[in-house]
């Protein structure tokens, strides 16, 4: 009896149970705990959660632990489980004028107000493989620079704007701000809903698209105007109580950067920004999706479409990870009914093709 | 098995049949839109669910929606019940909502497909339930969202028969073996699902319910109980159904879809049928097989 495909249950289960043990691998080695993950691996836990959206560490760990280090299989748990988490409200805007910075720099101005901190960056480490890490590497503490409050740091994009180079962004409070995990996106969307997509897109996939702008597939001299890193103030207004409370603080890192004016654009000559946040120290992240955001504001500008990051239908469609690898890997469902469609099509094309042949041979004789 | 009764009261921690009551009412609201507009693909915000993308959620999207704690469920995969995939979604729901499961086409009160229509003709009381990759069956033609919306809404469908024409033109016949588009009611085009063309004619004139839903492109849509669907086809092109000339070799049909087994590598091969549950009725007439 055919049975490679089918047999369910029993193999679902014997399989599952290989999956356990081998994600424990040998019991000699201590398992590896969750802490130790978000305390050590703390880079794929921001990457987990920003994609995953949802800022807990704890649980990005477990997520992390469970799919055996699998980025893209720890982002879809996160996901799973934040679906069925209720919707209590919303947070107030953050403001990442008052981050309490760990990191700062404007690559566009030598100096700027407030100065520039490099903090715990791998920018400017020589990448040599430490083999002290193959054992144990207990490193000093390490000094930390603490802002200047008498100097606070004014994004330089501010000071832009009031030059007149960049347009103001005025906040909108006339309509909902779209929620993405909520409503299906429609397109041409709003950049609100762009922005969502974007934070929540797969990194690999924003960066090969960032990259290709830097290429010149749809790109402008980009400039990275300033990124910032450091903890703010989630806040939040209970229904109760009328007024905002802080519920907590959180790691972000946010990027702006900055373009001149295209020619065939049909506003005036001066600068225009995108925008990318991400979750702890996700700044490669956060940068592609500002230099995304910002290509993808060829339609809204009046710029020539005509590369695929500029392509809002292209890359919104494309950049979930989660919805991109089930799909892709959907390939691995059996597919022999519309296979066999296609192979009795094939069969019967060729029938009809050989008695065509036939046919022709036979007026060649005639 | 034929069919399970219901076991436990769901999973602990979540709610029933896994959705929240807030998700679960969004998707019927709609769903009873896309029934008011037949074939229309009506956008809902799809969640993540435990399964991923393109393995079925917007069909466990579905029946997490309708499913009731009396439902009878029924998952099939390629027409078959024990599929590996189609195992693993009927599990889900008899996990996370504890219902009683069959693989009796007419004990079930709720369908869950993949790429099949069941050979056993539906009744009124039921609800089919397709899992679609690609709601949009312009989709080959225009791949842009925002046009291909503006075509249904205008009804230009040119572009389609030309694709279909082309074919024609091309091999003598309409080239597409599955998913061969249909036009609901006299209105709107919809992809059927990647059933073969064999099944087509089952949409047509329906009695049971029948919806379709796509979790990754985040669209629902439904057919109505005994509503005109034909397949977008040539009035001068005789509409070819791919109907076998074999029999099956366990329980001699041939008026089913046949799955083609590869015994050997000198490629002979048999025939049986692709509905299993059908299959086994055929052969001892319904009674506890399996």
């Amino acid at each position: 009896m055919y049975a490679t495909i089918k047999g369910g249950e029993a193999a679902i289960d014997n399989a599952h149970q290989w999956l356990a043990d081998e994600r424990r691998g040998d019991r000699a080695v201590p398992e590896l705990t969750t802490p130790q993950i978000y305390e050590q691996m703390g880079r794929a836990v921001d990457r987990v959660m920003i994609e995953g959206s949802l800022a807990d560490p704890a649980l990005a760990a477990v997520a992390l632990k469970q799919a055996q280090g699998d980025v893209a299989e720890a982002v879809f748990l996160l996901r799973a489980y934040r679906n069925t988490l209720p919707r209590l409200g919303y947070t107030e805007p953050l403001d990442t004028r008052a981050m309490c910075l760990e990191r700062r720099i404007t690559p566009v101005f030598k100096d700027a107000p407030g100065g520039q901190m490099l903090g715990p960056t791998f920018d400017y480490t020589h990448r040599l493989l430490d083999f002290d890490f193959a054992s144990c590497s207990e490193p000093g503490s390490a000094a930390r620079a603490t802002p200047d409050h008498d100097d606070p740091a004014v994004p330089v994009t501010e000071r832009l704007v009031a030059e007149g180079f960049i347009e103001p962004e005025v906040p909108d409070d006339s309509q909902a701000v779209a929620d993405i995990t909520r409503e299906s996106l429609a397109l041409p969307a709003g950049r609100d809903a762009r922005l969502q997509a974007l934070a929540r897109g797969d990194e690999g996939f924003l960066l090969g698209l960032a990259y290709s702008t830097q290429r010149g597939y749809g790109g402008h001299k980009i400039y990275a105007g300033e990124i910032r890193q450091g903890e703010v103030a989630v806040s939040f207004v209970p229904d109760e109580l009328g007024f905002a409370v802080d519920i907590g603080r959180m790691t972000l890192t946010e990027c702006q950067v900055l373009t001149p004016e295209q020619t065939d654009s049909d506003r005036g000559p001066g600068l225009a920004r995108g925008y990318g946040l991400a979750f702890g120290r996700g700044e490669r992240k956060a940068l592609c999706m500002a230099l995304l955001d910002r290509s993808l504001q060829a339609r809204e500008r009046g710029e020539r479409i005509d590369a695929p990051a500029q392509d809002e239908d292209y890359v919104l469609g494309h950049l979930d990870g989660v919805r991109a690898a089930g799909f892709l890997e959907h390939l691995k469902l059996p597919h022999y009914v519309d296979f066999q469609a296609e192979l009795a099509t094939l069969r019967s094309l060729g029938q009809s093709a050989s008695e065509e042949t036939d046919d022709s041979n036979r007026e060649d004789t005639a | 098995m034929s069919t399970v009764a219901p076991e436990a009261d769901g999973l602990p921690g979540y709610n029933f049949a896994y959705l929240d009551e807030q998700t679960r009412r969004m998707i019927r609201r709609a769903l009873l839109k896309a029934v008011a507009i037949p074939g229309h693909q009506v956008p809902f915000a799809a969640r993540e669910m435990p399964l991923p993308y393109g393995w079925g959620t917007g069909g466990i999207q579905i029946t997490a929606a309708l499913v009731g704690r009396s439902d009878v469920l029924k998952v099939i995969d390629q027409g078959a019940d024990d599929a590996t995939n189609a195992t693993s979604i009927r599990r889900f729901f008899a996990r996370t909502a504890g219902v009683a499961t069959t693989e009796d086409t007419s004990q079930a009160s709720l369908i869950q497909t993949r790429h099949r229509v069941p050979e056993t003709p539906l009744r009124a009381d039921q609800v089919l339930v397709y899992q679609v990759p690609d709601p949009e069956p312009l989709r080959k033609v225009e791949p842009r969202q925002a046009e291909t919306r503006r075509l249904h809404a205008a009804g230009d469908y040119g572009l389609a028969r030309l694709a279909l024409y082309e074919q024609v033109a091309r091999y003598g016949r309409v080239r597409q073996a599955y998913n061969h588009p249909v036009l609901v009611n006299r209105g709107y085009l919809a992809s059927p699902s990647p059933i073969p063309r064999f099944d087509n004619g089952k949409l047509d004139d329906n009695s049971a319910l029948q919806l379709f839903g796509a979790g990754r492109e985040r669209r629902v849509y439904a057919i109505p109980p005994h509503t005109r669907v034909e397949s977008l086809a040539f009035d001068d092109i005789a509409w070819d159904t791919d109907a076998n000339d074999q029999a099956c070799s366990q329980c001699g049909s041939t008026d089913t879809y046949l799955d083609e087994i590869v015994l050997d590598d000198a490629g002979t091969r048999a025939y049986q049928c692709s509905d299993t549950d059908y299959c086994g009725r055929q052969q001892w007439g319904g009674v506890g097989h399996g």
